[in-house]
């Protein structure tokens, strides 16, 4: 059990989260033909678009109710009912999804009854899907915003079983699956490539890995996502075989869904390291009444040998971390798998999943938290954000890169993680950089030392 | 917050030609058809490349959680504008109403962790909305504390990146400039016939560290930079804009109120001016000559391009070749739809078209100038207008912000990236080898032709089937 350690600064500094709205658009960029709209200043759009761009590479669909002053002040329900109606009618989207922002929240915003008026107004745009999030950023991290998104997704478009219909195993081969944002557009290809191994066909809620993992189309321009879950799929859900949850952020997401669609469901916290994905194999096997097919034996075997090989640089290797709950969570099982220990835990914000830490305690903090702990505990590997390479440099230690945003190396935003493939090569890289990493190199470095010189020129 | 009557004044900017239209401050944002960034957004582009500053965001995760650290502005010591803060305000803090007393905080914790020369706080829209007094806190922080605190108060929903500009240099011109004189010279520096001037730069971010192509030319030709706002800069350096005998307005009328107020209240005079292009930069050293109006410095100005202008042509030759008769599209805002062309056209390129969608009167008379009285001017800059001129003029090549970049990758079209986040400096002559280095290199990538390539088996099929398709209309011919 981890003693969660509060944030006591008044300043942060450094941050390593990313807000809530960001979450919510990441959610449902995951959907084909979708368009996000942050209800907000037009900033806020601008910025979010700016951090997915430098991340993903992609072209990033992303709208703004744009809030003036006058809005600001006198209430935003018009730019609300406006925006929908704009992008419905100029880009003929599947969804739409309307994320607040904390400028929103703070004037008083009611956005379901936004939604309810502009379908009163306009019923020529019935067949468009419109949902309505609250994602303050004063609270969260982009994976509750996430989160908050694919559980209204499914509350508000997922039919009930007794009203639709719908049966459990009526498709006899489809598994839903919900996935936390930690896993990569790679970690989505891997996971599909695996479920279909066991002849199930995956249904991903959201699938980021089709929207926004760099291909090219015909098409020259879009104003909408050229990919991703299609919208009618959620009409299915409740006919799968069953649901498959990745990531305890989604578990409340995971439990409406089951009592939606009474659609037997599986919980993993994560899929890093061997027994996260012994879990899930086993589970795809008793879903799909296969034998676990030979090739993912030989994969598994190929993890324990990297295991054996690695575990020379990794074991007893002082591991500092920064990640969104999820994450954080997984990473800490992977390599305390391999025998590293997690000397410093800094989560982006709060959540149930990191008490069951098996670590001293998880500090929610920023990136200037995990420099100063890192150095106090002298930690010899970072694993965080691109942001966190600047760290490790001042620290004299090397880096991992893992979670968002990655933009100081090219296709790092898709590697895969996940897997015994996965874990394997993400294992070697970890052991490569750990190599390197000369262990008395923290002895140049203090937290004192830190606080002047290189800035105070 | 500001008033409306406050922005209605930084809105009214006399000095600037958009003022008389309708266009003025820049239009109203659409919900749901809107792009670009806020007055924020703005406000933190003009200062954030003073490099010693602390620079704190007030105000909830989203404002700096994704923008900090993330620009291409260079700085030549201190690092601290690259450290991000934010008073990262919870629900708590708002409901509460304990954001203030939270920023307060906030500012002793930078300044006793990093001890910076002065501390810029970048008020935003919740805490303007809840009715924080960011003003007196600032007040009663430099007191307390003995160090300024520079209030920069500009709420995303003020408007627009463009007014955010403003706002930056209204708060450098009022609590920044004239609150030291700078430092004496060093003694013996000047000599008879060779006495040295003092001039400032206005809204020249040193992207990708450019301006230090031009910088070591003005060295020589004997003009101290007091301040350049901002690239580069130090807090001591903006406190003495005032004393400097003339400002130029790099490449922009973004913060054209910085140099129309020094001029009223100091009397500097100030011209217009970029460093892009062999005949700009040219262009731009000649009017410092004739602004300070100081024969030997007339005389070294005029050596020294002589020399430059030779140096870098002859480096140039070679990749002249190589890039003359290539055809551009132009597709950038205001003062760079000119002064851009001319170092396309130093270069032998053919400019099709540009975009004017923020440009003046004023700057579409000089692009007809460069260009001809029938050219192309753009106004419509969503991504389909842009590819349909790609098209229509058979452009080689998109010249535009990072914006569009992906406008251009995904439809195949080679693109060079002009704007803020860019990772090469292009400015003076040093500049346009960096320039005819990044054009050459994309234009003529072996990627385009393979990246437009459908796979061989689809070709083959296409090709089959049109055979086939001859055929059939062959046949049907001999049979009727």
């Amino acid at each position: 059990m981890a003693e969660i350690i509060k944030r006591q600064k008044a300043l942060s500094v450094n941050p390593l989260k990313a807000s809530q709205p960001m979450g919510g658009a990441l959610a449902c960029l995951g959907f084909d033909r979708a368009v996000p709209m942050l209800h907000g200043s037009q900033g806020c759009t601008a910025f979010a678009k700016v951090f997915f761009v430098r991340h993903f590479r992609e072209p990033i669909p992303l709208q703004s109710t744009a809030m003036d002053q006058a809005s600001s002040v006198m209430g935003a329900d018009e730019n609300v009912i406006e925006g929908i109606r704009v992008i419905a009618e100029k880009s003929n989207p599947a969804l739409i999804a309307v994320l607040t922002t904390g400028l929103a929240e703070t004037q008083g915003c009611d956005v379901q009854r936004n939604l309810r008026e502009f379908r009163e107004r306009y019923p020529q745009f019935n067949h468009v899907a419109v949902i309505a999030v609250n994602t303050p950023d004063f609270s969260g991290c982009v994976e509750t915003g996430y989160a908050a998104t694919v559980y209204e997704l499914i509350r508000s478009l997922v039919p009930d079983a007794s009203q639709a219909g719908t049966l459990p195993g009526t498709r006899q081969r489809q598994v839903n699956v919900l996935v936390s944002p930690m896993l990569t557009p790679g970690d989505l290809e891997a996971l599909k490539e695996l479920i279909e191994r066991f002849n199930l066909r995956p249904v991903l809620i959201p699938d980021l890995s089709e929207s926004l993992d760099g291909s090219l189309t015909e098409d020259e321009f879009s104003p909408v996502t050229i990919g991703g879950t299609l919208i009618s799929e959620l009409q299915t859900l409740g006919d799968a075989k069953a649901t498959l949850v990745i990531g305890a952020s989604l578990q409340k997401s995971g439990e409406l869904l089951q009592q939606k669609t009474g659609v037997k469901t599986y919980y993993f916290p994560h899929l890093y390291g061997l027994q996260a994905n012994d879990a899930l194999v086993m589970a795809l096997s008793e879903v799909s009444e296969m034998p676990v097919p030979a090739t993912i034996e030989r994969q598994r075997s190929q993890l324990q040998d990297a295991m054996l090989d690695t575990h020379f640089m990794l074991g007893q290797l002082r591991v500092a971390l920064a990640a969104d709950p999820d994450q954080l969570n997984a990473l800490t099982d992977l390599l305390q798998g391999m025998g590293a220990e997690v000397v410093v835990a800094v989560s982006a914000a709060p959540a149930a999943v990191l008490a069951g830490m098996s670590v001293e305690s998880v500090k929610i903090g920023d990136l200037e938290d995990l420099e100063l702990l890192a150095a106090e505990r002298r930690a010899q590997l970072v694993v965080g954000n691109s942001h966190a390479v600047a760290c490790a440099e001042r620290l004299g230690v090397p880096v991992l890169r893992a979670g968002f945003p990655l933009y100081d190396v090219i296709g790092a935003y898709q590697k895969t993680w996940i897997g015994y493939r996965g874990t394997r090569r993400r294992s070697c890289r970890g052991a490569a950089r750990a190599r390197y990493s000369a262990p008395i190199r923290w002895r140049r470095y203090s937290a004192a030392k830190m606080r002047r010189p290189s800035w105070s020129i | 917050m500001k008033s409306s009557k406050d922005i209605a004044q930084l809105l009214d900017e006399p000095a600037c030609e958009h003022n008389k239209k309708e266009k003025s401050g820049c239009a109203k944002p659409k919900p749901g058809a809107t792009a670009g960034g806020c007055a924020f957004d703005g406000a933190q582009i003009a200062l954030l490349p003073i490099a010693d500053v602390a620079h704190i965001v007030h105000g909830p995760i989203a404002c700096a959680g994704s923008s900090w650290d993330n620009r291409g502005t260079r700085s030549s010591g201190s690092q601290l504008y690259r450290i991000g803060m934010t008073t990262d305000l919870t629900e708590q803090d708002i409901v509460m109403g304990r954001s203030e007393k939270r920023l307060f905080h906030a500012i002793k914790q930078a300044i006793d962790t990093y001890a910076p020369p002065a501390v810029f706080i970048y008020n935003t829209c919740v805490p303007a909305l809840v009715g924080d007094d960011i003003d007196a806190i600032c007040k009663t922080s430099a007191e307390r504390w003995g160090i300024p605190v520079v209030p920069i108060d500009a709420a995303g929903f003020y408007g627009t990146k463009n007014l955010g500009n403003r706002i930056a240099g209204d708060a450098m011109v009022n609590h920044v400039v004239g609150t030291r004189e700078p430092d004496p010279l060093p003694p013996g520096l000047e000599q008879p016939g060779f006495r040295i001037h003092d001039v400032n730069l206005v809204g020249e971010y040193n992207i990708a560290g450019e301006f230090w192509h031009v910088l070591p030319l003005l060295d020589e030709m004997g003009l101290r930079v007091l301040c350049t706002l901002s690239g580069d800069a130090r807090f001591r350096e903006v406190q003495t804009m005032h004393k400097a005998e003339v400002n130029m307005m790099v490449c922009s009328k973004a913060m054209v109120n910085v140099a129309r107020k020094l001029n009223k209240a100091y009397g500097t005079p100030w011209f217009e001016g970029s460093f892009y292009g062999i005949t700009d930069t040219s262009q731009a050293l000649r009017d410092f000559a004739r602004v300070i109006n100081d024969p030997e410095l007339t005389q070294r100005t005029e050596a020294i391009i002589a020399r430059e202008e030779a140096r870098i042509q002859a480096a140039l030759a070679p990749w002249k070749t190589r890039l003359k008769g290539k055809r551009v599209l132009l597709f950038t805002g205001g003062v760079k739809s000119w002064s851009v062309i001319s170092a396309l056209q130093d270069l032998g390129m053919v400019v099709v078209a540009t975009g004017t969608k923020k440009s003046t009167e004023e700057d579409k008379a000089r692009i007809r100038e460069l260009m001809g009285e029938d050219t192309l001017m753009i106004e419509d800059g969503s991504p389909r207008a842009l590819l349909k001129v790609v098209r229509d003029y058979k452009a080689d090549i998109l010249i535009a912000g990072g914006r569009n970049m992906y406008t251009a990758l995904k439809a195949k079209i080679p693109f060079l990236d002009i704007n803020q986040e860019r990772e090469f400096g292009y400015a003076g002559y040093q500049g346009m080898l960096e320039l005819v280095r990044q054009l050459a290199l994309t234009l003529e990538s072996p990627v385009w032709n393979a990246v437009r390539q459908p796979p061989p088996w689809k070709q083959f099929a296409a090709e089959s089937l049109t055979v086939n398709h001859d055929e059939m209309i062959a046949q049907v011919a001999n049979h009727g």
